[in-house]
């Protein structure tokens, strides 16, 4: 697989260079995270979610918008259909594999900007404590409190639909537990001999929170935006539903789900194929959160 | 016949680079008597004394020509058999009582639990025979020791109370795991004191893990020195003065004594033949 | 004469509001001497380390001074280049995710102070590393290399004290006479003020020239390194460490 001598050099009691040390942490990670054949799973549902997504225009055997009345709710199997199409006789795997594209969009966006925002809030409020702490966990608590769709929901009623502001509305109901996460890990980590060896040094804040303290809430943050990426690709789905995210003929699965639901009882492949869609993605990263649990716990980091 | 005949022990650990071998083929028996285990950290005293006990879980894998208890071979028997045999004939004291015990549960309910479940014991005569075991520990006022938490108890008496659980069911085989290792020195000898009275009285065979050669020495009738998973030198606690291999003398050697003189302090030259 | 280096009278030390206090160091008054070796001796909570914590303003002072050169303790970078401490856990006091360079060089990153890799190589040499241990994560060091990092890195803004608590109690006994050595090496190449905290005995004793010993935050007595070893002391509790002591190995 690799050959012999990469494998001496990255797992080398002696590394030569920065680089070198932290590829060979990297590596050993890769190879426990090899052991767990789930977590694998989840890996190669989510790069066969991006290869999808990134190779649609020339896998999609359709124009995922073009109409064609005369071939309208063919069931699947049926040639040229391989799973059917729909009440305007557009081919479903076509617009399953472009609404791959707007699900990455949506995980890619979220996933950078809410957890690196409650990463912020989290590390700030557990590292400073005192009024720091109560106000921004308060402000955190607020957003807890209520059901993320229906957060979701009023942001998206503000703002107007869209796949944009779906996003944004998501973003911004997603980073409450993200901060929880971080605080949790800062409370354990401030303490440390270590935090209080760089500030015996004369280190600031401001170094000590981003250079020593952030990155240690990192692997936590990761497992659970990996975990909660299945959370976030159902709100957009459901936001797709009830039509206040993605708008038609953008094929968004869960906006596909929506409009098939009136065909349910005839023509079921039409809401099923994008559900299952949904299923295998979401399922997908659960997998793979649980599988970088085991490698990037901190607890876990020696051998 | 001896009580406990370990052959040939060998535990082995995967990791990423490789397995790792804890143990490498040791040997020794065991009677009615106090057999120190002394190494340092790495040395796999601790593995040794789990793998005895049962508790060398997969991935890890164990391995040996033979490891008998009271003539019964360990390794034929059932998952079910060598948790029958660890609560009733097999105890472990292990180095912080802190984490020893449950700490959502009042030290009565802990001491009594087994005996209630285990032997189906009356709640008035599994109390009389805990409060029984706490005083075999000196401890002074068992009563109110009954209805402690966990965290309302020094280390020290933390200590005393799992000595005193392992000793309730009435073991044949005592493994102490560095049992004072945790605890401040004038209470240490307390506990050791206490620890060397029950074995005795009840003539029970002990094994005592420790880093410390010296007050191994000072315990048992019997020292291993391990070094890298290997026995390097067996002998008498008597004759530890004597003791001929370079690594034992080393960890007798570098140890600073008051009054000692004030140079730099003899250090261990490691020897790659000591791994054999 | 010079004001002591470092002077600690009459300390008081209070964790805790309204209710429940601790009162952790309660009127703990001694003197070190430029280019001393110094001893705290006693069990856990006599609150030994609490004074180490105290000089480095991590603890709440309730009363009483600590003052160095006859001035009081400076903070910030000005006390990061006077007074350093090594701790005792070494599984504890490095950053898991860094390796042993940036460990060493962070110091010198904030204090804006240069030519970091000839430092971190000779701060390596120093401690008895060698060069290949440079890009090295903790959990690839045995506990004593931990160690020798931990002081490597406390060394690296060259302050003249260095707080030791419980340096060596963590570690093996072959590995503490290692790093014994290498401390009193260090001291006599570099003229260093030691203050050491230590729950045994021997190892102050082979280390300092006076210590005191403490209980429950408390001065029980002051003794010089000649008193201990001819068993000339009145208290009682120092009686029991010392036999404590010559009993147990370490």
């Amino acid at each position: 697989m690799i050959p012999a001598a990469a494998r001496a050099w990255l797992l080398s009691e002696e590394p030569a260079s920065p680089l070198q040390a932290r590829l060979g942490v990297a590596y050993l990670g890769w190879l426990r995270f090899l052991r767990n054949p789930l977590a694998v799973a989840g890996l190669i549902i989510v790069l066969a979610l991006v290869a999808v997504a990134a190779l649609a225009p020339w896998i999609a055997p359709h124009d995922p918008l073009a109409q064609d009345l005369a071939n309208r709710l063919r069931p699947p199997l049926s040639p040229g259909h391989l799973l059917g199409t729909d009440e305007f006789g557009r081919d479903i795997l076509s617009r399953l594999i472009h609404g791959a594209r707007v699900t990455l969009q949506i995980v890619a966006l979220v996933a950078l900007t809410a957890p690196l925002f409650g990463l912020l809030v989290g590390t700030v409020s557990g590292y400073f404590g005192g009024w720091t702490d109560t106000v921004l966990m308060r402000l955190t608590d607020i957003f807890l409190a209520f059901p993320r769709l229906i957060l979701a929901l009023a942001f998206v009623a503000a703002l107007g639909p869209g796949v944009e502001n779906a996003i944004l509305a998501i973003a911004l109901t997603a980073w409450p537990p993200y901060a929880r996460v971080a605080r949790a890990e800062t409370l354990t980590v401030r303490s440390a001999d270590y935090i209080a060896a760089i500030r015996l040094a004369g280190a600031g804040h401001g170094r000590i929170v981003l250079r020593h303290v952030a990155p240690m809430c990192v692997s936590s943050v990761i497992i659970r935006v990996t975990l909660d990426m299945a959370g976030v690709i159902l709100t957009a789905a459901g936001l797709g539903f009830l039509g206040l995210g993605a708008q038609p003929p953008l094929p968004e699965w869960g906006l596909m789900v929506s409009s098939g639901r009136k065909f349910l009882f005839d023509n079921w492949w039409i809401a099923t194929m994008p559900g299952l869609a949904i299923f295998i993605v979401s399922l997908g990263f659960n997998l793979l959160g649980d599988g970088l649990r085991d490698v990037l716990d901190p607890r876990g980091a020696g051998r | 016949m001896s009580l406990l005949e370990v052959e040939d022990l060998r535990v082995t650990f995967p990791t990423e680079a490789g397995p790792v071998e804890a143990v490498r083929g040791i040997s020794f028996r065991l009677g009615r008597e106090r057999l120190g285990v002394v190494g340092e950290s790495g040395s796999g005293k601790t593995i040794t004394g789990r793998a005895v006990l049962g508790l060398v879980r997969p991935p890890a894998r164990l391995a040996a020509r033979r490891l008998a208890f009271d003539g019964r071979d360990l390794l034929a028997m059932g998952e079910g058999a060598r948790r029958a045999l660890r609560g009733r004939r097999m105890a472990m004291v292990m180095q912080d009582p802190k984490f020893s015990l449950n700490p959502v549960m009042r030290v009565g309910r802990q001491l009594t639990e087994g005996l209630r479940l285990r032997d189906r014991m009356s709640a008035r005569e599994a109390r009389r025979r805990a409060i029984a075991a706490l005083e075999a520990v000196r401890i002074r006022d068992p009563e109110r020791v009954m209805e402690a938490w966990p965290h309302e108890l020094s280390g020290g008496m933390g200590q005393r109370v799992m000595i005193a659980m392992m000793l309730i069911p009435g073991p044949d085989l005592l493994i102490a795991d560095e049992p004072t290792s945790a605890l401040d020195v004038t209470v240490q000898a307390e506990v050791l004191r206490i620890l060397d009275d029950l074995v005795r009285e009840r003539g029970m065979g002990l094994i005592f893990i420790s880093h410390d050669l010296k007050l191994v020495s000072r315990f048992c009738d019997r020292v291993i020195v391990m070094y890298r998973g290997r026995i390097v030198e067996e002998i008498a606690a008597r004759e530890l003065e004597n003791a001929r291999h370079p690594y034992t003398r080393g960890l007798l050697g570098c140890l600073p004594r008051i009054g000692g003189p004030r140079g730099p302090l003899p250090v261990l030259a490691r020897d790659a033949a000591w791994e054999g | 004469m010079a004001a002591p280096r470092v002077e600690i009278s009459d300390l008081h030390v209070t964790f805790g509001q309204r209710g429940r206090r601790v009162r952790a160091v309660r009127g703990v008054s001694f003197s070190v001497a430029a280019g001393e070796s110094y001893g705290l001796v006693g069990e856990s909570g006599s609150g030994k380390s609490t004074i180490l914590r105290a000089i480095c303003g991590m603890a709440p002072v309730s009363a009483g001074s600590i003052r160095i050169d006859g001035r009081p303790v400076p903070r910030g970078r000005a006390f990061a280049r006077l007074v350093q401490m090594v701790f005792q856990d070494p599984y504890a006091s490095l950053h898991p995710r860094h390796t042993v360079d940036r460990v060493l060089s962070e110091p010198l990153a904030i204090h804006g102070i240069g030519d970091r890799d000839r430092r971190v190589l000779a701060a390596l040499a120093a401690v008895g590393l060698p060069r290949s241990f440079r890009f090295r994560f903790p959990h690839q060091l045995s506990g004593g290399q931990r160690q020798r990092v931990a002081i490597a890195r406390a060394l690296m803004l060259e302050p003249e004290i260095l707080l030791l608590d419980e340096p060596t109690s963590a570690l093996d006994a072959s590995v503490q006479a290692e790093v014994l050595n290498l401390l009193q090496e260090l001291r006599a190449e570099r003229g260093l003020t030691y203050l050491m905290v230590s729950h045994d005995l021997a190892v102050i004793d082979h280390m300092c020239d006076r210590l005191t010993v403490m209980e429950n935050g408390a001065v029980v007595e002051e003794l010089r390194r000649e008193q201990l070893a001819a068993g000339d002391f009145r208290a009682p509790y120092t009686r029991r460490l010392f036999e404590a002591s010559l009993e147990a190995g370490g």
